[in-house]
């Protein structure tokens, strides 16, 4: 039996990320179960990169360890939850919901893990043999045959953007604040206001101004 | 099982997603009470789901399988913003994020 350096890695990585995923659900504190996710996504990321698909293995630590999850972790730490009521029914669940997923498990592995893990290695990055790098070959078909989606991933992005801040948006009693379109809907008129009235008239002792 | 050390296959990135995806699906079961844990089971499920994805993109040298790895990592950031902006908003509302607690649309 010969020993391939690649797939050793990709083993080690696999089993950091399921020992992280599995310590990740059953964390009793929400900060340490969203760190442990970070773990599962960064070591899911590396056995990406094993595989060759480096463009994404990236993509998911920068979006994903670098942006997703650093929002989970603002939040749980935003939000001031006591932990007791939350474990409530855990115990209980804990028979069948170890049923399932180990039932599922072993029907899925039956379905694929056997047959093809035991047929040929994986085929040849297609990228490397066209001579090019992986990101290159990825870029190549977003945009030409999926430029549309592209778009429409970027329209979707802005629509998340605008909801998440007008969902978390609040206006407080007493704040200062400006309003932009009453500003930019401002007239002359509105502003400036002009009164008529007679002019001013130096104050002289007497009558000494009247003869001058 | 000759290959499980001697060469990288097909297999070996199934049976990981496989395995994450049914360690989220027992998460969902455990962590039925927060909703922040609900959220961080759906997102390793939506891993597992990518891991496939990645696995058939590389088998068989398609780069539409990659490509839509990436659609789905945008749509997931745009559904955890929104999902953690929900639950923000409850917070605030209702002073819980206990799933039992939240029946108002129970007749």
């Amino acid at each position: 039996m010969d020993f391939d350096f690649q797939t050793i890695a990709f083993l080690g990585f696999a089993a950091v990320a399921a020992i992280a995923a599995l310590a990740a659900i059953a964390a009793r504190n929400p900060v340490h179960a969203v760190l442990w996710l970070v773990l599962t996504f960064f070591s899911v990321a590396c056995t990406w990169i094993v595989g060759g698909v480096e463009f994404l293995g990236i993509a998911l630590v920068l979006v994903y360890v670098g942006a997703v999850m650093v929002l989970f972790l603002f939040v749980v730490m935003m939000l001031d939850m006591d932990k007791a009521p939350i474990r409530q029914g855990y115990v209980r669940y804990l028979p069948i919901g170890l049923l399932v997923a180990v039932a599922m498990l072993l029907e899925m592995l039956a379905l694929i893990g056997v047959r093809s893990a035991a047929q040929a290695p994986l085929a040849d990055n297609a990228a490397v043999a066209a001579g090019i790098p992986n990101t290159n070959w990825l870029a190549h078909a977003l945009f030409t045959d999926f430029m549309l989606p592209f778009e429409v991933a970027a329209v979707i992005l802005t629509v998340a953007v605008v909801a998440a801040v007008m969902l978390t948006l609040r206006r407080r009693e007493g704040a200062r604040h400006q309003n932009p379109s009453e500003q930019v809907r401002v007239r002359a008129a509105e502003r400036v206001r002009m009164v008529k009235m007679a002019a001013e008239t130096p104050v002289v002792d007497g009558q000494a101004g009247e003869g001058a | 099982m000759a290959n499980l050390v001697s060469a990288l296959t097909l297999g070996h990135y199934l049976a990981l997603g496989a395995v994450l995806f049914c360690i989220s699906v027992a998460g969902l079961f455990l962590n039925r009470k927060n909703v922040i844990m609900l959220l961080v089971s759906l997102e390793l499920m939506l891993l597992s789901v990518n891991i496939n994805f990645v696995a058939f993109s590389r088998s068989l040298g398609d780069a539409a399988g990659q490509v839509f790895v990436f659609f789905i990592l945008t749509v997931a950031a745009a559904e955890a913003a929104i999902g953690l902006a929900i639950l923000v908003t409850l917070f605030r509302n209702r002073r819980t994020i206990d799933v039992a607690d939240i029946d108002s649309l129970k007749g």
